[in-house]
């Protein structure tokens, strides 16, 4: 078996909150990314994804700030323990981030080849002007875009196609591991599709090794990701490949979230939806236990006492409930 | 048959003049039938909110009538009695609130539109409308609610009048999709029980699909189709409805 591209081991990250108290937003999660593959990574506002994102990216910044983690992509290791700033040398080139509310990010005076010639620059030192706008044009022409794109100013583009090119821009240096952070999600239902094409090409080609796709939208990931992982109140609660997590989820907040999906499909028109009930917990003081069991209609005693057992493994299938522990083949949607 | 509630008739609104001008509704003429849920759907730009504007007499049309209740209300200039009829909620339950005021003082400024007809009881029976206690909440500041408590907090204001119509423009969006149901949820119940109805805009037909009577799709200011929610979403007639439904990611493949 070959090494995964990305391994991330204990990742804990924490927002310095008022009088001291930290709140502790990612908990302790463990992630695997075969090369050449997209992981999703989904939950509700306020589960860490973005926090996560921001950790893996080694984009954190104050007040977030990253506790303990062990990060390894593509045989690089890099310790996230101590307050060393990650290695300029990572960022970028090793990994990029695609920023939420990317299409919003371009600068409006800065045409797109003059942004492009910087981020070369920035990254690989001295370049030709005429090199780095003829790297810029032949990504765009490889991935079907419009030359035009090179001299125009943000105002010029559509919505969609900044997206677009603010994706080609965090690519342009090969990048072994993109993370997206809600890339889709201001989108209409066909740029999102053009976007999760172009990332999916940007994978085939090999300009990048593998993505990690953070939404809180479970029909695009199931559109564009090999495997997902569900995030809840900073921690994994499940993880497994999309179609396996889709049709039998393990855990009950992952079939909640499937449930109160709304897809035009005509099922939907006759049942009644009820959503989950409750919010997310304050990460201040999260629940005791499993911190889903507040809003969980199979939570027991236990539950509310002792962290519920990892079954299985993140590489493979992952989930982590007491319930699942005593029904291992029970189908969880039957229950709801 | 009875007389719709409302009737559009070749609405069009048209921003900016000469060649720059930009029909932004187009010659659009629909009903909105009374006790019954219509969604508009269709991308940004589309025309959905400039719709809901001149519905709401927030925006004057350029051309083509809007009558309520069976009376010409196009030229009309007493908002005030109008919008007593037609209240609506907007997109961001997070933006729409002063964070300084308490929920009560909130849902209080509806008496500079209902006078002494605001009565903290109205108050309490528009917040069990929408489920939510009036003790539980009326105390509160915004940042003590949930995001979908807020927005039910937007709906029970826009109950306050009693309004025939309600528009809400986007009204779930801003919501994690755990939160969506639950208030569209509120939606079809205020349409079973109170006989409410809805003019719900959203970019999402998975949203439409789960509330509608009637669906109306827009695309560049033009209506492209309209008709039974059921054959719009499953059998759509128009190109550009079929080509919206193939972009639309599900979660199970089409059997």
């Amino acid at each position: 078996m070959t090494a995964p591209l990305l391994r991330a081991r204990g990742l804990r990250a924490a927002y310095t909150g008022q009088r001291g108290a930290d709140i502790v937003a990612v908990d302790g999660v463990d992630l695997e990314l075969p090369a050449g593959q997209v992981l999703g990574i989904a939950g509700e506002s306020g589960c860490g994804k973005s926090t996560l994102a921001a950790v893996l990216s080694l984009t954190a910044r104050p007040p977030l700030s990253v506790l303990d983690g062990e990060l390894t992509v593509d045989g690089d290791r890099l310790d996230l323990s101590g307050d060393r700033p990650p290695p300029r040398t990572w960022r970028g080139s090793v990994v990029s981030l695609l920023p939420q509310g990317a299409m919003n990010s371009l600068s409006p005076t800065t045409r797109i080849g003059d942004l492009a010639v910087d981020v070369i620059r920035a990254h690989r030192g001295r370049t030709r002007r005429t090199d780095a706008l003829d790297r810029l044009a032949d990504r765009l022409d490889a991935l079907d875009l419009p030359r035009r794109v090179v001299d125009s100013y943000p105002h010029q583009l559509s919505g969609g196609m900044r997206q677009r090119v603010v994706t080609v821009l965090s690519t342009l240096l090969d990048p072994r591991l993109l993370i997206a952070d809600e890339p889709t999600s201001a989108l209409d239902v066909s740029t999102q599709r053009q976007l999760t094409e172009l990332l999916r090409e940007l994978l085939h080609r090999g300009l990048v090794g593998g993505i990690v796709f953070v939404t809180h939208d479970l029909p695009v990931l199931r559109a564009v990701a090999d495997r997902i992982a569900i995030m809840y109140a900073g921690r994994l609660v499940e993880v497994g490949d999309t179609a396996g997590l889709i049709d039998d989820p393990r855990h009950p907040y992952t079939a909640a979230l499937l449930a109160s999906v709304l897809v035009p499909e005509p099922a939907i028109r006759t049942r009644r939806i009820g959503g989950i009930a409750g919010a997310p917990p304050d990460l201040s003081a999260p629940p005791a236990g499993c911190r889903f069991h507040p809003r969980c209609s199979l939570a027991t005693d236990v539950c509310t006492r002792q962290e519920p057992p990892a079954l299985g493994t993140v590489a493979d299938r992952y989930a982590t409930c007491w319930w699942r522990a005593d029904h291992p083949d029970e189908d969880l949607e039957a229950r709801l | 048959m009875t007389e719709p509630l409302v009737r559009a008739e070749h609405l069009t609104r048209v921003f900016g003049r000469g060649a720059a001008a930009v029909r932004a509704v187009d010659d659009v003429s629909f009903a909105l039938r009374r006790g019954e849920i219509t969604t508009v759907v269709g991308e940004s730009g589309s025309g959905k909110s400039t719709l809901a504007r001149m519905l709401l007499k927030l925006l004057p049309v350029t051309s083509g009538r809007i009558v309520f209740a069976g009376t010409d209300v196009t030229g009309r200039t007493d908002t005030t009695a109008y919008w007593r009829q037609v209240q609506a909620v907007f997109q961001d339950p997070f933006g729409a609130f002063n964070q300084f005021f308490t929920v009560r003082r909130l849902l209080a400024r509806s008496r500079r539109l209902l006078g002494a007809d605001l009565t903290e009881q109205r108050m309490a029976e528009a917040l069990e409308q929408v489920g939510l206690r009036a003790g539980d909440v009326l105390g509160r500041y915004p940042h003590q609610l949930s995001g979908g408590q807020r927005q039910r907090v937007m709906i029970a204001r826009a109950l306050l009048a009693g309004p025939s119509l309600l528009i809400a423009d986007e009204a779930t969006s801003m919501l994690d999709a755990s939160l969506r149901a639950t208030i569209l949820n509120v939606l079809t119940d205020l349409r079973d029980s109170a006989g409410l109805t809805i003019l719900f805009i959203t970019h999402d037909i998975g949203q439409a699909c789960y509330v509608s009577d009637q669906v109306l799709v827009l695309s560049t200011g033009r209506l492209v189709e309209y008709g039974p929610a059921e054959q719009v979403i499953f059998d759509p007639r128009h190109e550009y409805t079929r080509r919206l439904l193939a972009d639309v990611p599900r979660l199970h493949d089409p059997t």
